[in-house]
């Protein structure tokens, strides 16, 4: 089943698969001017695909569980929201007041403070999966998997102590600038598109080359990978430190997209987002590239059709769904349509858009 | 930092901190050693060991307000989550013994997501204790306080250990559990029933913690949400001890608990679970570069 996974990605792409790509894209781009009501929903569509992916490379492809990429999740959200304040105003004093009225920023304030912010989150995420990753990726998967459960609830209860940031009552990102290109929602629809984008392609060509051979390796047997001679430290660090980067930049976006950083219910969410991305991964198939993109939308669709009907219970039917998954459907659906039709490897790329179209619409 | 001082100027304050550690520290040993027990035996990291010390509690605080005396919740508990553990083993468990260590990490992981939503949705989501209608001892002028409760479940808890330790080395079903640990296979050849040791081994581990949160909620408090930092405490004293080595849980928890009352006394309170969560990261670093000195061939 692993290998089958890594050869279908490593093969050439076809002209048909680009045409599928390209459709994607089409349909992407247009979305949010024909649903124009959606477009906050259609941008947590992108995010969660970021996030399921990323949390796919430990957890799928390398198979490591990390418990913790909710770590940089709220590390990339705080950061890129201290530094779109910090670099024109005083932060203490801002939290202090408590909102974002009279710290207005002109436009051209606004999109440095986003930039900067966003890409000194990528840093500060690879920075933290470095450090820690070095702490404890040394040691196998189970060690690393327990390790990593901690670290969003500590960071989470950090940040709600410390006063710098808003302590316990969060913090509120800064107000979009007026005169700007489109809308508040279109900006960062169209901004979380390309991190998707430029998520999946990364990943899409790490798949397919040395990287993906080795992190596979890892995970269908470290002792032989290292017996090799793999450097197997190095790719288990450098995996995580590229989910860390991406994880980030999608926290420093979902702040700014809700408005309103919570250091546990927002920004350190184990319960939500943390627990999201694994159950994503699952769903679509962990270790194959389209298995995490096909969970996240089948799950944000599912979410946002149904959720509400649960009145309260979602996050016990959550819980009660990963277990059931793990069980009796490890998987995923793409493991499950590839077992069941293997004939259609060669247009599992039209599955996967098809099913996009349909979560786009 | 300021606390730092104070404890230098009043060192009554050592004792009491290192008082309450140890009487706090029994009870993480027994949720430990109930970790340590379903490691050792079927190789499976319970992630939802934390929560059902949670769950223990919540029974014992029910089974108060019906009215009986309060340290029937013990038992009570214990039973309850017996049951529950068994039922589990035989549900889902079972079907992820034989598979390897990262499936039945997050089959558990999602077990205790389960249960802690489940919980935060039938007993709400406040902090909770349940009042033993014990007082407190004073000593050295009064500068030294010792809550009864928290002797009482030290005692307790002392005597779980034995029992325990006597049931492993003399009973029948004790020494089938440490025949399987050893090796499950030769278990199995020589006619014992392996399945249903494991399920009794997953009931005995779900009681052990029930038994311990009750003590919790009558020593401590309880919250839907505080199940994963038991989970983390306990990872980190099998850590530390090894597994079947339940003098080194003892030992472990006695220094995690007075470590932690340090911490949270010079760091402030809200920094504590921070603090239980960097020693695992020390434990982990540490075991790590110790393997990396072994690991000298690669370079």
């Amino acid at each position: 089943m692993t290998a089958a996974a890594g050869e279908e990605t490593r093969r050439p792409a076809g002209l048909g698969r680009w045409a599928g790509f390209l459709l994607i894209a089409v349909v992407a781009i247009l979305a949010p001017f024909v649903f124009p009501a959606f477009q906050t929903q259609m941008s947590f569509l992108w995010i969660m695909i970021v996030i399921a992916m990323c949390w796919d490379v430990m957890g799928g492809q390398m198979g490591y569980n990390s418990f913790g990429n909710i770590l940089f999740f709220g590390v990339g959200m705080y950061t890129t929201a201290v530094l779109q304040v910090g670099l024109f105003y005083d932060v203490a004093a801002y939290n202090q007041a408590q909102g974002a009225a009279g710290f207005d920023l002109t436009l051209l304030q606004y999109y440095a403070g986003l930039g900067i912010g966003l890409a000194m989150a990528a840093v500060l995420g690879v920075l933290c999966a470095i450090v820690f990753g070095y702490a404890m990726l040394g040691l196998r998967g189970h060690y690393f998997a327990i390790g990593t459960l901690g670290l969003g609830i500590a960071a989470g209860e950090i940040a709600a102590g410390w006063d710098y940031i808003g302590a316990g009552s969060g913090m509120v990102t800064p107000l979009y600038p007026d005169g700007a290109f489109g809308s508040r929602s279109e900006f960062f629809y169209f901004l979380c598109f390309a991190l998707a984008a430029a998520t999946f392609f990364t990943f899409r060509r790490l798949y397919a080359g040395r990287f993906g051979i080795a992190i596979n390796a890892i995970r269908d047997d470290e002792d032989k990978a290292e017996a090799m001679g793999l450097h197997t430290v190095r790719y288990k660090v450098t995996a995580w430190s590229i989910a860390a980067f991406f994880t980030g930049i999608a926290g420093g976006l979902v702040g700014n997209i809700v408005g309103f950083i919570d250091p546990r219910d927002v920004a350190f969410a184990g319960v939500t987002y943390g627990v999201w991305m694994v159950l994503m991964a699952i769903l679509g198939g962990k270790g194959m590239l389209w298995g995490p993109v096909v969970g996240a939308i089948v799950f944000h669709v599912t979410q946002e059709l149904f959720w509400t009907y649960l009145l309260g219970w979602q996050r016990v039917a959550l819980g009660l769904l990963i277990v059931l998954i793990v069980v009796f459907f490890p998987r995923g659906i793409m493991g499950f349509v590839r077992d069941k039709f293997p004939e259609w490897f060669g247009h599992k790329v039209d599955t996967g858009s098809r099913q996009q179209q349909e979560a786009g619409q | 930092m300021d606390n730092i001082n104070i404890l230098f100027q009043a060192p009554e304050l050592i004792l009491q901190l290192v008082i309450d550690g140890l009487l706090v520290g029994s009870l993480f040993a027994l949720a430990a050693y109930g970790m340590a027990l379903v490691w050792g035996v079927m190789n499976i990291i319970n992630v939802v060991q934390g929560e059902w010390v949670v769950l223990g509690g919540f029974i014992a605080l029910t089974v108060a307000n019906q009215g009986v005396h309060v340290m029937l919740g013990i038992p009570a508990a214990a039973i309850v989550l017996f049951a529950l553990g068994y039922v589990l083993y035989k549900l889902i468990i079972f079907r992820i013994v034989d598979r390897d260590l990262f499936t039945s990490l997050l089959a558990t992981f999602g077990l205790s997501i389960l249960f802690q939503q489940l919980m935060n949705q039938i007993f709400g989501a406040d902090v909770r204790t349940l009042d033993s209608g014990l007082s407190t001892w004073f000593a050295l002028g009064g500068m030294v306080t010792v809550s009864q409760i928290k002797v009482v479940a030290f005692v307790i808890a002392g005597i779980i250990a034995v029992a325990l330790t006597l049931f492993m080395r003399n009973s029948r079903m004790g020494q089938a559990i440490r025949a399987t640990a050893q090796d499950a296979r030769a278990a199995r050849i020589l006619g014992i029933d392996t399945d249903r040791v494991y399920a009794f081994t997953y009931g005995l581990n779900a009681a052990i913690c029930g038994a311990a949160g009750a003590l919790v909620v009558m020593a401590l408090t309880i919250h839907p949400y505080q199940g994963l930092i038991y989970t983390v405490r306990s990872f980190t004293i099998v850590v530390i001890a090894g597994l079947g080595n339940l003098a080194g849980v003892i030992a472990s928890a006695f220094g995690l608990g007075v470590a932690e009352q340090f911490a949270g006394f010079t760091l402030g309170a809200e920094y504590q679970n921070a603090f239980v969560f960097l020693v695992l990261v020390v434990i982990l670093v540490y075991r790590s570069f110790m393997l990396a000195r072994q690991r000298k061939y690669l370079k």
